[in-house]
């Protein structure tokens, strides 16, 4: 019966994880209705950012972040208004190959530059530290993850509506041209939405690093679990969001729990079947 | 004095079916004045194509764009070796058996992951390719995660000797590819291809018109994803080994497969084949380059797709207004 316990805490913690790599995909999607192919491997990059940064200052992986983070929002502002902004219109096929373009790139850039070799971020003592909760050993770093998760969503909720550059996003994602003519640029409104995806997309691709071993290949498989975890939440609900990565961890590892071969297959099983019973997700919040 | 006149059949599509037929028996007797190497390298080429014509089918006119091909690649592979292994039939009929299955399970498929829109859509069907990927790695029967090999039992029902089964799978992979050429070129002249090409230009506008749009799109998928599943049976009939990687690879099966498309030219029959051919000459001028070359080719698919969404072909048709597959119609007013 523990054993069981323990397989829904460990996946509930899990889908913290998957939160923060659904997290930027949904903002990006409830600003300007783009959905980035290459978010999994940007999630991947940001781990490859984070392991050079440690390896070459000898820091911890958390302190990597305070030059992650900066770099990969500016790297998004600098993606959306160079290349995005162009692509975004009625026709998706455009923002949809172009970031699939950019997928293959960074994956074969960082082939390139790191090879193929899996790699990972080294946290120290956190990385084996836990807790001992009623016969349950609860692990300290994917305890933090869980808890990171929930403070960035509570900061995106609070960006979202409490705050002028909040209230820009929802004026361009309501309507992009009357909020031009009320004086917004827009261009600079989507590439602060990137940016501030981006800089999620660190805080995200750091942890995975801490937590697994990671490789250029993996990316892929990132953006699935993200975009399972938006659609089972409901989209543009971020507390959904979470829920839906909740789900997803919780899924994963109760198959794993059956049979490690039915891990993955499990999640997407959970994602399916959320797909043919509530095709809006559990808790949708924008219908379009 | 006569009205108007309207076609379809033009001077250079004329031209362009001759040489069509000129090239095709050229290509036919190619086992005799080509090279093995030249062979396995045009038998591909066939398959790529084929692919690529379905995808643009589903993506370029279908507005289904789906970035999990691979399951049906992946799928056709895996029933060719499934059906001849336990079920004892030959290749042929075994690949031709994995497209019947492949339609089949392409319904269920289709109305759940329809319910997603654009570009949910796409990462949808790369889901359910994964949902394939694991699936198909669980079955020990046939290798698990490390994949099995085509019994040399069943290698030899193609042809005894080595050089008449590469002959024999060439000619397939030719068949192939005329079969979907033809396919999608009578599909398209057809009634169900003009409310198709309706649906193309404007969703509302063709629902206006009574075009079941659900009902379309689902037998574009349903056609598509059998056919591919076939190409997918004749692909690893060329390889004889399948494992679960390589039968459902996204870079393998459907990023060159959207980059072949997107560079000749998306929603045109003849972008496609320019799109083929400019593929592989990159391929084989820069494949030793390897990870340098897929960089490439994302940046020139991303250039492509910014400065000259219609590719190459589009370029050249707006340059000289020509087309080879005579699918739109011209009106001739007659001169006084």
């Amino acid at each position: 019966m523990t054993e069981w316990i323990n397989a829904v805490v460990q996946g509930i913690l899990l889908g913290g994880l998957y939160a923060l790599f659904a997290a930027g995909l949904s903002l990006i999607f409830g600003v300007m209705r783009l959905v980035n192919i290459a978010h999994g491997d940007l999630i991947i990059l940001a781990a490859y950012m984070g392991l050079s940064t440690t390896v070459m200052l000898g820091v911890h992986p958390f302190l990597a972040l305070l030059i992650v983070m900066p770099l990969m929002a500016g790297l998004g502002y600098v993606l959306q208004r160079g290349l995005l902004n162009q692509t975004l219109g009625p026709d998706i096929l455009p923002p949809l190959l172009v970031t699939f373009g950019l997928s293959v790139i960074i994956q074969n850039a960082l082939l390139e530059i790191y090879t193929a070799d899996p790699q990972k971020l080294s946290g120290g003592a956190i990385e084996t530290a836990s807790i001992p909760v009623g016969g349950l050993a609860i692990g300290v770093l994917p305890l933090l993850t869980f808890a990171i998760a929930v403070g960035v969503i509570a900061g995106l909720q609070w960006i979202f509506y409490s705050t002028g550059l909040g209230r820009g996003f929802r004026a361009v994602s309501d309507n992009q041209d009357i909020a031009q003519l009320m004086g917004l640029n827009k261009a600079h409104v989507f590439g602060l939405a990137m940016a501030l995806a981006l800089a999620v997309v660190a805080i995200a691709g750091i942890l995975l690093g801490m937590r697994t071993s990671f490789d250029p290949a993996i990316g892929g498989g990132r953006l699935i679990f993200g975009f399972e975890a938006v659609i089972i939440g409901g989209l543009g609900n971020l507390w959904g969001t979470l829920a839906g990565g909740v789900i997803l961890g919780v899924a994963q590892t109760i198959g794993g729990k059956i049979d490690p071969g039915w891990q993955l297959l499990a999640g997407h099983i959970a994602f399916l079947i959320v797909l043919a019973i509530r095709p809006n997700g559990l808790f949708p919040r924008i219908e379009h | 004095m006569t009205g108007p006149r309207v076609t379809r059949a033009t001077r250079a599509s004329r031209i362009a079916m001759v040489l069509g037929a000129v090239t095709l028996i050229v290509l036919a007797a190619a086992p005799w004045w080509a090279g093995r190497a030249d062979l396995r390298l045009m038998g591909e080429i066939f398959l790529y194509l084929s692919l690529a014509c379905l995808w643009n089918l589903m993506a370029g006119y279908a507005g289904l764009v789906s970035v999990g091909q691979q399951a049906f690649v992946g799928f056709g592979g895996y029933m060719l070796f499934a059906l001849t292994i336990f079920g004892g039939l030959h290749p042929v009929v075994a690949i031709a058996g994995g497209g019947v299955l492949a339609a089949l399970i392409s319904v269920p498929i289709a109305t759940l992951i329809f319910r997603l829109k654009g570009a949910y859509f796409a990462i949808g069907t790369w889901v359910m390719a994964e949902v394939f990927r694991l699936a198909f790695a669980q079955i020990q029967a046939l290798g698990g995660g490390s994949g099995t090999s085509l019994p040399v039992a069943i290698v030899k029902e193609i042809g005894r000797k080595k050089a008449m089964r590469e002959s024999v799978s060439y000619w397939l992979a030719l068949g192939a590819v005329l079969c979907v050429l033809l396919a999608v070129y009578v599909f398209l002249r057809s009634r169900r291809g003009l409310a198709l090409t309706a649906i193309r230009d404007s969703e509302v506008a063709a629902s206006g018109l009574g075009i079941d749009i659900w009902r379309t799109k689902l037998e574009v998928y349903v056609v598509t994803s059998a056919l591919t599943a076939v190409i997918g049976g004749l692909i690893f009939l060329q390889k004889l080994r399948i494992s679960p990687d390589a039968a459902f690879s996204v870079n393998d099966w459907t990023a060159f497969v959207i980059f072949i498309v997107v560079i000749g030219g998306i929603g045109t029959l003849e972008g496609p084949i320019i799109g083929t051919l400019i593929f592989f000459a990159l391929r084989e001028t820069l494949a030793d380059f390897g990870t340098i070359y897929l960089m490439v080719l994302g940046l020139v698919a991303i250039v492509v797709m910014l400065k000259a969404p219609k590719g190459v072909w589009g370029l050249i048709r707006d340059r000289f207004d020509i087309e080879l597959f005579p699918l739109s119609y011209r009106v001739h007013h007659p001169k006084d």
